[in-house]
């Protein structure tokens, strides 16, 4: 026991010992001065080879850390303990963290690559005139459906889900907007309704579509819907692209009635000590030939007009990632619901999970 | 100790804009909540429960076994490993192409959905908890006086008679931390409804979590952890008892 117990002692000095050195080795680096920036973004979403290419052509040196949700990446940047130059945070988190203080005014005459931006995805609701924000990545929230499993069925409308034959077939995604905004799409109202008896109205509607879902998952639901657990899977376009390479039987689609148009952005965090180095990695990354490059390595539908017309013809006119104008139209982006409403659409999203089968 | 417990009892008297307030108790009393409270005790009891049936009598064996040492390592050894690792393998053997199912197919019983039941929730929930179940019991068995069953038998009691009048009751301290070790975690369980039973059960922790994370309402997520803790003193109080046997 004894000995056990040393062993454990002397394992947790040396990995504090490990923890201070690597600690001060990554301050020395970072507050170096003018030649380092910290990108924090979200895993797997940045093509590695894009990082070395910057370093090399402005020998700014780039440490690179990723997130797994808004939240947590809006935890670390308020605590600021690590000077996060650059920052990849969704439109809601973006409504949030300025509200809070957290972001700092872009110098637009330092970004001149924003004319490369597609005009519909700039002076959006959630950031106007672009201050804080550069859209990065973007997509929609549609149906996946295993057109081996299904045969020839489509899912032209959300209404399609709540079909008698497909008990025990459907796997959600784990979030209240996306669940209660699909409900409100199938009844022709807005996602960002703040109407009560509509709300209401969505959710009683979801309640019965109870029977027909298998389980509401996080982001297992890639790995199940590629495992054909089920054949049908509410989720962001973004996965749909990943795990379509993964399992071809698969196809996605987004509802006519509309649904979620979702961005991610570059943003500049207030814990920015290199202003200057963090402009100069957005004004890169909005290049035309290093955003195609980026959203072929990545998979994501990218807002950049001059990079898409690089990419590869039949990428560009696949409707199911690059919807047509029509359809984009009826794309809605998340509105910052305020407290108030957005703990109402929790609360009924619990409701709705309650009523299990 | 004491710090982190009052934090979230004042948190639980905060609204959403951090005014004071009553509301999250008067909202905790509402059908949903109380459902969600049920279920949480129901399923908890359940793990409990088949964890004890389960315990009692690996523990009872292991004391018979000649290395059983070794044999206790090979049963703790699964919770050195990260939970959510767990979890995801379970996820792969109850998978409808999952090992599970090939099992069955093999017996002529045919495929079944096992992943995102009510089984596949208390079986895992059971595998993880299990360890805390076995260790304290064991320790009670290991510690009892053999010359006691030997006094027993000697006077003619049966063996099923030892067990209840004997071995039972001297062992009981040991069954009761086991029970106390897996059922309290058990109550706020919340990974594992997500991952093994797909939230078709919805626990308080569910609700937990997804007020600190989600909607961010820490005093509504603080109500529902004062209750926890709450019931938690109780059944520490119902179950109490001054010396317990092997790890708390």
């Amino acid at each position: 026991m004894k000995k056990l117990v040393q062993t454990f002692a002397v394992i947790f000095i040396v990995s504090f010992a490990l923890m201070f050195w690597v600690q001060r080795l990554n301050a020395s680096e970072g507050y170096a001065g003018g030649n380092t920036i910290t990108v924090y973004n979200w895993g797997e979403y940045i093509d590695p080879d894009l990082i070395k290419q910057f370093e090399k052509e402005t020998g700014i040196k780039v440490i690179y850390e990723t997130f797994d949700s808004n939240e947590a990446m809006m935890v670390k940047i308020r605590q600021g303990g690590t000077s996060y130059d650059v920052a990849m945070p969704s439109e809601y988190a973006i409504q949030k963290m300025k509200e809070e203080g957290l972001l700092l005014k872009l110098d637009q005459s330092k970004l001149p690559n924003l004319k490369n931006i597609d005009e519909r995805f700039l002076n959006l609701p959630f950031d106007p005139d672009n201050e804080y924000s550069v859209p990065y990545f973007w997509g929609t929230v549609g149906i996946v459906y295993n057109k081996k499993m299904l045969g020839d069925r489509t899912f032209d409308s959300w209404n399609d889900l709540w079909a008698d034959d497909l008990k025990n077939q459907i796997l959600l995604v784990d979030g209240a907007r996306e669940v209660i905004g699909f409900g409100l799409n199938s009844l022709h109202y807005s996602l960002n309704d703040k109407n009560k008896v509509h709300l209401q109205e969505a959710k009683d509607k979801l309640v019965k579509l109870q029977p027909n879902i298998k389980a509401i998952v996080g982001d297992e639901i890639k790995m199940l819907l590629v495992n054909e657990e089920a054949p049908i899977g509410v989720i962001w376009s973004g996965d749909a692209a990943d795990i379509m390479w993964e399992n071809e039987n698969l196809d996605y689609v987004v509802p006519e009635e509309g649904s979620n148009l979702w961005f991610d952005n570059m943003v500049i965090p207030k814990t920015s000590k290199n202003i200057e180095g963090a402009h100069k990695f957005i004004n890169f990354m909005l290049d035309a030939e290093v955003a195609a490059q980026n959203a072929e390595y990545v998979g994501y539908s990218t807002p950049n007009k001059a990079a898409m017309s690089i990419l590869p013809e039949e990428t560009v006119s696949d409707e199911r990632f690059y919807p047509s104008p029509e359809l984009t139209d009826r794309l809605e982006v998340y509105e910052n619901l305020g407290q108030d409403m957005l703990s109402y659409y929790n609360d009924l999203y619990l409701e709705f999970k309650m009523h299990t089968k | 100790m004491i710090m982190p417990i009052l934090l979230i009892v004042y948190y639980s008297f905060l609204d959403i804009h951090g005014n004071f307030t009553l509301a999250n108790y008067q909202k905790f009393f509402t059908p949903v909540y109380l459902k969600m409270t049920l279920s949480s005790f129901w399923y908890a009891l359940l793990i409990t429960a088949v964890s004890l049936l389960v315990a009692y009598p690996t523990a009872f064996l292991l004391t018979r076994t000649k290395y059983k040492q070794l044999w206790l390592l090979l049963i703790i050894l699964p919770s050195w490993i990260n939970l959510l690792l767990k979890a995801y393998s379970f996820i792969g053997i109850f998978g409808t192409y999952g090992f599970a199912n090939a099992l069955l197919e093999v017996f002529g019983i045919g495929k079944k959905q096992i992943l995102f039941t009510d089984f596949s929730f208390i079986f895992v929930s059971v595998y993880i908890f299990i360890p805390f179940m076995i260790l304290p019991i064991f320790n009670a068995l290991d510690k009892l006086n053999p010359s006691f069953i030997d006094a027993s038998r000697d006077l003619g009691a049966s063996g099923w008679t030892t067990f209840r009048r004997v071995i039972f009751p001297l062992t009981f301290d040991g069954v009761k931390s086991g029970c106390q070790v897996v059922f309290i975690p058990a109550l706020s369980l919340f990974m594992l409804t997500r991952l093994i039973a797909g939230n078709r059960v919805i626990t308080l922790g569910t609700a937990v979590e997804q007020h600190f994370l989600v909607t961010q309402d820490w005093g509504m997520g603080s109500t529902i952890a004062v209750f926890l803790i709450i019931s938690m003193v109780i059944i520490m109080l119902l179950t109490g008892n001054k010396k317990r046997g092997g790890v708390g």
